[in-house]
């Protein structure tokens, strides 16, 4: 095969991602800046007025917010699949295969079959108050959502088949020598875990956090379902912009600052580890 | 310490299938709400999906829309991971750079940039072939990694012998490269297939106004009350995933995709 000719193999590839990646890429942008028309909604401009719009308090605190929560789940979902995952890697090579099918079932689930199963555990009917009653913790059942701890509580959930998933590949190519070095040098298996383990796959570990950041920095459906009007994230007010108010100028403005807020996290951790790449 | 792994274990796994149960508890009612334990067994509900027309319409849709897109995925990414992989073009590298950063975005981002290209350009908006394409190119990073795994997986010491031994490329290709990254590029189309079928936001901001997908309408169910249908829905769902997922494990390593070295 020719030079041209492996390059002409790629013009389909390269016309589909161009036409529907860097097009609509380049759209947003514009619509983000573009400025009110009374007969066509918006032109193109470069009227910055909806980012003024972001500038307020309300729209900064979402943003914190949004910041915050992610982070907190990022936090929660590493610790609770963190030692799950190390034991993982220790498994044979079957037992592996059916967590990790499991594991990717769950993964995939549509968001808003996870919204709705975490309605069902924390309504007052069938739910986790009715365990509460019979254990003699609660008098009568309760509904636990909406509430913050609702969008919290599924949120972790959904995050924590990504997190085994991200920490997967750096925790089995983990020099075992290293962990047979340390016990035969006397160290407790829950000394290795501490002292050996986890600072060898740091640098996975902080790459694992961000990408459970921005992951759910990207969930629509759970604090919509389990939340109140205060708990929605910048993703969610991005949704509601385009498709209740169709106000595509302000979505656009808000997806640029929820980029460049993802963007921004990520090249700060990575600047701070000192690039390591997992 | 064996106590306690095990005892960790339990509460994990526990942990991740309880929710799962518990929907699958609650499908089994017999009346129309959501009890649990149920109240009465029955599969009224699973019934339902495919009875009920406007729950089967859904269904089809989403099918449909998961099939189509997943191979247009593939089709897109496998010129780009072979040329970046045989002939190592620089060209070919960039794209795949470009390929897999729709799927690293917040979803979000990309539903918008699809709603405003389609509302913008020609009357295209609404049309069935704007989700294909967008879950398409959405989901392109997963077949663009997992034939490029395949690919590096092939010693390249086996291409020039087989070259020196008088095969051309076509012959490489069909009897040396095909045989090992096909069931890679399996693995891709399924992966593909799964999430297609399971996403939401792009579909709703595509698609939403005028066809349903089964996420929109359990979301649009959700809102206006119950059903156990949903339940029943959820349980197909888990179902679907684990089936489709077993079969990667079974054709591909799924071991090696996630990333775990041989």
């Amino acid at each position: 095969m020719g030079g041209l000719a492996r390059y002409l193999t790629l013009v389909p590839s390269s016309v589909m991602i161009g036409t529907f990646f860097a097009v609509p890429f380049a759209l947003i942008l514009l619509t983000s800046v573009s400025t009110p028309d009374d007969a066509l909604d918006y032109v193109y401009a470069f009227d910055l007025q909806h980012f003024e719009r972001f500038a307020t308090w309300f729209y900064i605190e979402r943003a914190l917010f949004s910041a915050g929560l992610c982070a907190l789940i990022a936090v929660l979902s590493l610790l609770i699949a963190f030692p799950f995952t190390y034991m993982l890697t220790g498994f044979g090579p079957r037992a592996q295969n059916t967590w990790l099918i499991y594991i990717l079932a769950q993964l995939s689930l549509s968001e808003v079959l996870i919204a709705f199963s975490w309605q069902i555990l924390l309504s007052r009917t069938s739910g986790l108050a009715n365990i509460l009653v019979w254990l003699g913790l609660a008098e009568k059942s309760f509904s636990m959502a909406p509430s913050a701890g609702a969008v919290l509580a599924a949120l972790v959930y959904l995050a924590v088949p990504f997190s085994v998933l991200l920490l997967f590949p750096a925790l089995s190519r983990l020099d075992k020598s290293l962990i047979e070095a340390a016990r035969t040098l006397g160290a407790s298996p829950l000394r290795t875990f501490f002292t050996v383990v986890i600072p060898v796959t740091r640098s996975a570990i902080i790459s694992s956090g961000v990408t459970i950041f921005v992951l759910t920095l990207g969930a629509i459906i759970v604090p919509q379902v389990l939340g109140r009007r205060q708990h929605w994230t910048l993703s969610v007010l991005i949704t509601d912009q385009a498709i209740f108010n169709f106000n595509m100028s302000f979505a656009s403005a808000l997806a640029m600052v929820l980029l460049v807020l993802s963007a921004s996290v990520i090249f700060a951790v990575t600047k701070l580890t000192g690039g390591n790449k997992p | 310490m064996k106590v306690l792994r095990w005892l960790y274990l339990s509460i994990f796994a526990l942990y991740l299938i309880g929710p799962i149960l518990v929907i699958a508890a609650v499908s089994l009612n017999e009346k129309r709400f959501m009890a649990f334990p149920p109240r009465g067994v029955s599969l009224r509900w699973y019934s339902e999906i495919f009875v009920a027309s406007d729950w089967f319409a859904a269904l089809t849709n989403s099918l449909l829309i998961a099939l189509c897109s997943a191979t247009l995925a593939v089709a897109i990414a496998l010129p780009i991971a072979y040329g970046a992989w045989r002939h190592g073009l620089r060209y070919a590298k960039a794209l795949l750079a470009m390929g897999v950063a729709p799927f690293i975005l917040p979803p979000v981002i990309m539903a918008l940039a699809f709603l405003i290209l389609f509302t913008s350009v020609g009357n295209l908006y609404g049309n069935l072939i704007t989700v294909i394409i967008a879950h398409a190119i959405f989901l392109l990073a997963l077949p663009l990694v997992t034939i490029s795994l395949g690919l590096e997986s092939i010693d390249r010491a086996l291409i020039e012998a087989s070259q020196t031994m008088g095969a051309n490329e076509r012959t490489v290709f069909r009897t040396i490269i095909l045989p090992i990254a096909a069931p890679f590029a399996f693995a891709g189309f399924a992966f593909c297939f799964v999430l297609s079928l399971n996403e939401y936001i792009i579909a709703l901001m595509t698609v939403g106004a005028t066809v349903e997908t089964l996420p929109i309408k359990i979301f649009n169910a959700l809102r206006y009350g119950y059903t156990p249908v949903i339940a029943s829905i959820a349980v197909l769902f888990v179902t679907v995933n684990i089936l489709i997922f077993a079969l990667i494990a079974r054709f591909s390593n799924l071991r090696r995709i996630l990333g775990a070295m041989e």
